[in-house]
């Protein structure tokens, strides 16, 4: 009996599985858990502090109607700086717009042509072309705004300021048309190629096979792809900073200048005081530009994940 | 003995002309940007020359090179690599190697995209809020890299992710039966397979870090310093924002100058990309299994 009991423990010495080896894969499972919730740190971080640099002014000065329906941004008044913010959310709405307007149809039709019709060499030249134009620095966008858009849009309209809406809108349409055809491009290849082959064996042409069987199973992931363009214009800064004149201005038509949301903090935040009101507004406006993009991403993720339930 | 109905015919020309109308908007989509190029090196190409990467501006940066830019960019790139890299690769090793399929990891996800997806000025903002002025390191390399880093970390979680995922799964398995731990297979059997995929991301995020501007502007880069820096802790200038600088702040920049800068930004930019497709077209050529 005892002689079993000692066999037991000696095997148990034998097969215990907590030598070096061990310790450092559980120490390198949590080195990497670390690594895994970081982006989860850093996310609920940048709420964090923003929220704390604008909380004085959220707390002593915001008031509501006035910060989202006044059109006067006067913060740097002395005597009765004024808060509104109601024209650069125009302003930023309607680049934003425009540039979906240019953006959508032909990132989708791109996509399409891509995905659906294009085949070996031709396919693998144009999703590299799609990839490099998407890496242009926005900086650079905004300088081909300033310097070549701006002369064409005066010559071509007969337009005093070449630097508005139509400017920022289509600079902004051409930055966000690469990444959205790629992403759309990745939806319609999520498509089983057995819905593909079972309309095409009922006798339907190629486009038949795209409009009746494709793009309705891609719908979601196309969707997805033009909510991020929508989030990706959004938050565009250099570029619209650049290429919209940057006069506050509630649009009334594309050839009139205006000012961006993000715009407005890039050319502001270098002149004011830390701490101080004005200062404190342009991190409200950060908390405020978070939280919309928040839900655009937010709804963007949950309308791609209908596809892969369905 | 298959004659084509008129039915049929019909549908064919409806094709081609959809086919044709479809390459027409990727054609919208990309020749305006080839023209676009083409007029920056029409008007940069004569600005630039082995003086212009190598020396300082001169005059209120009306004229001279570039160079301060240039290494600026450098060691921000660099700083917010070793910040970026590390975090990034561990955080993808978790989630490709340890995650379950349960809400945590949705949770992770979701957080990544939001991180690709919010402003690049938010990022500033909490650079400023956090490092510049929490953690304390002022306008530096330090905290404008820190905002880089967290900025551009999607970069590197998702290619890292895309790598590691594309080991095949019965690669683990054997090593496991052979009685090597968790880590011992990541770092023997799954790493070595996907570090070629690693590079390609990581040469992808120099790129996408090196043009940013709006995230710097605020947290270490200037408009203008006489100095390189010499430490993390120094502010330095930057390729992008020197192209912001000089063509919208400066006055009196000869014409061709900021297409130079900005020739110079997007040929690095387009340059590291294009190293980045090719080493992925390599390897996929090269794959064994």
């Amino acid at each position: 009996m005892s002689g079993q009991q000692l066999t037991k423990t000696a095997d148990m010495a034998t097969f215990d599985r907590r030598n070096a080896d061990w310790y450092i894969d559980k120490l390198v499972q949590a080195l990497v858990f670390i690594g895994g919730i970081s982006a989860i740190i850093f996310v609920v971080g940048i709420f964090v502090f923003i929220t704390k640099e604008g909380l004085g002014f959220i707390l002593d000065r915001f008031d509501f109607m006035e910060f989202f329906t006044s059109p006067y941004w006067y913060p740097a008044d002395e005597d009765a700086p004024e808060y509104g913010i109601l024209a650069l959310i125009a302003g930023t709405a309607s680049v934003t717009g425009l540039a979906m307007v240019v953006a959508i149809p032909f990132s989708l039709g791109a996509a399409i042509f891509i995905a659906e019709f294009a085949t070996g060499k031709t396919r693998e030249t144009l999703k590299v072309l799609v990839e490099l134009l998407a890496a242009i620095p926005s900086v650079a966008w905004g300088f081909i705004g300033l310097t070549i858009m701006n002369p064409l849009i005066i010559e071509f309209f007969d337009v005093p300021v070449g630097l508005n809406v139509l400017n920022a809108g289509i600079i902004l349409g051409l930055m966000a048309a690469p990444i959205m055809t790629s992403i759309a491009e990745d939806a319609l290849k999520a498509v089983p190629d057995r819905y593909r082959e079972a309309a095409e064996a009922m006798g339907a042409t190629r486009w038949q096979v795209i409009y009746k069987t494709v793009l309705p199973a891609a719908k979601n992931g196309l969707l997805g792809a033009v909510l991020l363009g929508v989030g990706r214009g959004f938050g565009e800064t250099m570029a619209v900073l650049m290429a919209t004149g940057h006069s506050i201005n509630i649009p009334g038509s594309v050839f009139d200048s205006v000012r961006a949301l993000t715009a407005t903090i890039a050319a502001e935040l270098g002149e004011t005081a830390v701490g101080s009101d004005h200062y404190q507004v342009l991190f409200t406006i950060g908390i405020f530009l978070f939280l919309i993009t928040f839900i655009i991403n937010l709804t963007a993720d949950l309308v791609v994940r209908g596809i892969r339930k369905g | 003995m298959f004659e084509a109905s008129e039915l049929n015919l019909r549908n064919h020309r409806v094709q081609r002309l959809y086919k044709l109308l479809f390459l027409l908007m990727t054609l919208l989509l990309i020749v305006p940007v080839m023209l676009i190029l083409g007029t920056l090196i029409a008007k940069g190409g004569s600005v630039i020359s082995i003086d212009f990467l190598f020396t300082s501006p001169t005059d209120g940066m009306t004229a001279g090179g570039l160079f301060p830019a240039l290494f600026g960019t450098v060691w921000l790139v660099a700083v917010a690599l070793l910040i970026s890299v590390p975090l990034g690769i561990a955080a993808a090793i978790y989630l490709s190697e340890y995650a379950g399929n349960n809400w945590f990891t949705r949770i992770i996800n979701l957080a990544i995209i939001n991180l690709a997806g919010v402003p690049s000025i938010v990022h500033a903002l909490f650079g400023v809020g956090a490092f510049v002025l929490f953690f304390g390191f002022g306008t530096s390399i330090l905290a404008a890299s820190l905002t880089l880093a967290i900025m551009t970390l999607p970069v590197v979680i998702v290619a890292t992710r895309e790598s590691l995922q594309a080991v095949p799964y019965a690669f683990r398995e054997a090593c496991w039966n052979m009685g090597a731990t968790r880590w011992q297979t990541i770092r023997r059997v799954v790493l070595p397979n996907a570090i070629s995929g690693i590079l390609t991301g990581v040469i992808l995020e120099v790129s996408r870090t090196s043009g940013e501007t709006a995230p710097i502007m605020f947290t270490g880069a200037v408009f203008f310093t006489p100095f390189l820096p010499q430490g993390i802790f120094d502010q330095t200038m930057a390729m992008s924002l020197h192209l912001f600088v000089v063509s919208t702040q400066v006055p009196g920049v000869p014409e061709n100058l900021p297409y130079g800068v900005a020739l110079v930004l997007i040929a690095m930019v387009l340059l590291m990309n294009s190293i980045s497709i090719v080493f992925r077209t390599w390897l996929r050529g090269k794959k064994k299994w």
